[in-house]
């Protein structure tokens, strides 16, 4: 088969593996797939880091915004306001400004082992800066949703847990979290679809891509600008984007699965992310 | 714009701004930002209309128009909407263009695509290659609020299609049991109620709509985020007013700009919850 | 007598529309002397000037249109303008998609600018180019890191705050940001013949088109109000 060799040299293009150049003339359907689909390895690094590391934040954020610290509540506030605020767009434009404007400089993190240098240069990569704005972002949108769940968990239920004399870390573990997680998991399915189709956005705002490795949009991109045709590489493109937000969903739903496996029958929540959007 | 800015050369600092924040290319600036209301306006009622209709689609008892209107509610959850606005507006240019040239072009045979070429006749071309620019700005507007209206209009079908499930089932039954047929049970019972329980949704919506915005400019439509991008630049004295890259300060005005608007249609929206004892 | 009519008639319908019709042309204006939007908001540079004269001289009523580069050739094909005046170099690979009239600008050498403090070396390092530029896939295969930009003007940018080692683009543009730079940028390596010329883009599909603006861009040379134009705007060393 044909493809065979086209995997072989640009399965992996996406990372700056394989043949350098671009396909250019003579573009097959078999390209076009596989370039795009080499593509959407950054766009699932994207996806999956700013989400883990989101998730984990949000709930601080939420916790933080729920208790009434004196500053740190109004500088999480205000944090949240911003970034859903204004659309991603601009936040990426923004970034890409006002990192590339910090000055060019290594630091050093002793690890005790070993020396770490990070260079502040690496924020003007996508891989790190646009990273850091689609956690930002969706660290903002989640805590807003979580924080929504947590004001509306009963009061008797927290009483109940005092009633018990559990600490307060025990609280939050056992009773607290796993309600605000059950209450709000229709509206964050939908938020990690949303930041899913967010990270289209990195290449088409300011990120320069390097070396010619993109993410798919960037690809499906090119191809319109060398084949003139848009009718071939977006609907492929969009076959990707449907196929992986199916596996997001079906993830979600096993999740949602699990959190609700102590309920009764009646009373366990199904996901209706469709008709539940935060954003 | 003031007289003195005729030597942009020699003025002091103040001047120099008052001459350089009102030269014909901010003038167009500040009207980009009337164009993003503008298309907010226009398209939510747009997009809630066509919502309206595919959430009815869907509980349709008519099995062709409930498969219609469940892939076009569901596929727009499953494709970014940025791919939508680089495929959909040439795809509507073109199937307008095809249509009209094969009414108004019937004696010309061959095909419209030439190699790489699509060429229509003269006459079916949209807007004619005669007429002015400005129609052909507003053409490229309405394709702007079509594609806008597409991708909105799906998910306004889904809030939608949950709110007409809010309705309480008894009060359909009850419709019914008084011998109302389907068109009035949604007329006087499920449109009514429903609005309630849509809101919230339309709301979040709204908010999605507005940050939306700034992807107008990949549809090659002279937008805030060009203006600004053009005139954060860094120019050489071919210009009249010489200055560095710039664009860091015109991205944060946009930046402050949606912040105020989605603040203010928070508050507007809250207002209105409030009047309809809604808790959002 | 029916067929002299006749074939008058098809005549006149094939002139017709050429000499009555309004003709679309588009460009960037982002690229600085070339094209670029002007303090009030037209489009100016050499190509404007260039593209009134020739529309004067063959009698077209010329409508001016701002298009991104990057979709510039698709927006071409589908219909959106006629010309592509853009400071847009001929090659084979262009050539293959759409057609070019004879150039109006000879052709006209790449160059690479680097910081005054940069290595020497620098354009083999990290270099900066358009998309969808001739310099593009220059860098690409010159065995370089190419990183792309949607503007020109970004790839100065970028080269500023030491994002790139150097940056490749027409020596026209670069020459007024080097000379307005206090030393800051320099010009490195020796400079690249890469496209053949400048040209118009048209669609293949419109000979006539091409044929008439052929025509008055001939006029042009031979009158030298080309040479002229091209003194005015300083946009090239070779001269017709």
């Amino acid at each position: 088969m044909y493809c065979e060799t086209t995997f072989d040299n640009y399965a992996f293009r996406s990372l700056g593996l394989g043949e350098r150049i671009l396909p250019k003339t003579d573009i097959t359907l078999c390209d076009q797939i596989i370039l795009i689909g080499s593509g959407i390895i950054w766009n699932l690094y994207f996806c999956i880091i700013a989400l883990t590391l989101g998730f984990i934040s949000a709930i601080i954020i939420a916790i933080i915004r729920n208790n009434n610290y004196p500053i740190l509540t109004r500088v999480t506030n205000i944090y949240v306001f911003i970034f859903r605020g204004s659309p991603l767009f601009i936040q990426f434009f923004c970034a890409y400004e006002i990192f590339v404007l910090l000055p060019k400089i290594g630091l050093d993190i002793n690890l005790l082992f070993t020396t770490i240098t990070l260079q502040t240069s690496w924020l003007t990569k996508a891989w790190l800066g646009a990273l850091i704005v689609l956690f930002l972002n969706t660290t903002a949108y989640s805590s807003e949703i979580f924080y929504g769940a947590l004001k509306s968990i009963p009061k008797h239920d927290i009483e109940a847990a005092d009633a018990f004399g559990l600490s307060n870390y025990i609280r939050y573990k056992k009773i607290i979290i796993p309600t605000m997680l059950r209450n709000s998991w229709s509206s964050y399915t939908n938020e990690a679809i949303f930041l899913f189709h967010a990270t289209t956005l990195v290449f088409f705002s300011s990120f320069p891509a390097w070396g010619q490795s993109g993410d798919a949009l960037y690809y499906a991109n090119y191809f319109a600008d060398k084949t003139f045709n848009p009718f071939i590489p977006y609907p492929i493109i969009a076959a990707y984007f449907i196929f992986i937000t199916l596996i997001l969903i079906i993830i979600f739903k096993a999740i949602n699965v699990y959190f609700n496996r102590h309920l009764p029958k009646e009373r366990k929540r199904s996901i209706n992310f469709l008709t539940n959007m935060i954003r | 714009m003031f007289e003195y800015c005729s030597e942009p050369g020699i003025l002091a600092t103040f001047d120099w701004f008052s001459c350089y924040l009102t030269n014909g290319k901010h003038l167009l600036f500040y009207k980009s930002f009337a164009l993003i209301i503008l298309l907010l306006l226009i398209t939510a009622p747009l997009a809630i209309f066509l919502g309206l209709i595919a959430a009815v689609g869907i509980k349709s008892k008519n099995f062709l128009l409930r498969i219609i209107s469940k892939t076009y509610a569901n596929i727009v959850r499953g494709i970014p909407d940025i791919i939508f606005f680089l495929f959909i507006p040439i795809t509507i240019d073109q199937v307008i263009e095809f249509t009209r040239h094969k009414i108004k072009c019937q004696d010309i045979i061959g095909s419209v695509w030439q190699g790489n070429d699509f060429i229509v006749c003269n006459i079916a071309k949209l807007p004619l290659n005669s007429d002015p620019q400005w129609i052909h700005d507003l053409y490229g507007f309405s394709l702007a609020i079509l594609s806008f209206t597409l991708v909105y209009g799906a998910f306004a079908a889904n809030t939608f299609y949950g709110a007409i499930n809010s309705v309480p089932q008894s009060q359909i039954d009850t419709g019914k049991s008084f011998g109302m047929n389907r068109r009035q049970i949604y007329f006087s019972i499920i449109f009514p109620q429903m609005w309630r329980y849509a809101l919230p949704g339309l709301s979040n919506l709204w908010m999605l709509l507005i940050k939306s915005t700034p992807l107008l400019f990949l549809l090659g439509i002279q937008d805030i985020v060009f203006w600004a991008r053009e005139l954060g630049g860094s120019k050489t004295s071919i210009f009249q007013y010489p200055h560095s890259d710039w664009r860091v300060w015109y991205f944060i005005a946009l930046l402050v700009f949606y912040l105020l608007l989605t603040k203010i249609s928070e508050n507007i929206i809250k207002r209105i919850s409030n009047k309809l004892y809604i808790p959002i | 007598m029916k067929k002299i009519i006749l074939s008058m008639f098809v005549l006149a319908m094939l002139i017709l529309p050429v000499s009555a019709d309004t003709i679309r042309m588009g460009t960037e204006g982002a690229y600085p002397p070339y094209n670029f939007i002007n303090d009030n908001g037209e489009i100016d540079g050499f190509e404007r000037d260039l593209g009134d004269e020739l529309c004067e001289r063959a009698k077209l009523d010329c409508e001016w249109v701002q298009n991104d580069w990057d979709s510039i050739i698709p927006n071409l094909l589908s219909g959106n303008y006629d010309t592509i005046i853009a400071g847009m170099s001929i090659t084979d690979e262009r050539d293959e998609v759409i057609d070019f009239t004879q150039d109006y600008l000879p052709p006209d050498p790449s160059s690479y600018i680097t910081l005054s403090s940069g290595n020497k070396a620098a354009y083999i390092g990290v270099v900066a180019a358009q998309t969808s530029t001739i310099q593009a896939s220059y860098i690409a295969e010159s065995g370089a890191i190419l990183v792309e930009f949607a503007t020109p003007d970004e790839t100065i940018s970028a080269l500023r705050n030491g994002e790139v080692d150097a940056v490749m683009a027409d020596k026209a543009f670069l020459s007024p940001i080097v000379a307005e730079s206090n030393d800051e940028l320099k010009f490195i390596g020796k400079d690249v013949f890469i496209g053949g010329g400048v040209g118009m883009g048209i669609r293949e599909s419109d000979n006539s088109l091409k044929d008439t603006f052929n025509a008055v861009i001939t006029s042009m040379k031979s009158d030298g109000s080309l040479n002229a134009l091209i003194d005015k705007w300083d946009i090239s060393e070779g001269r017709y």
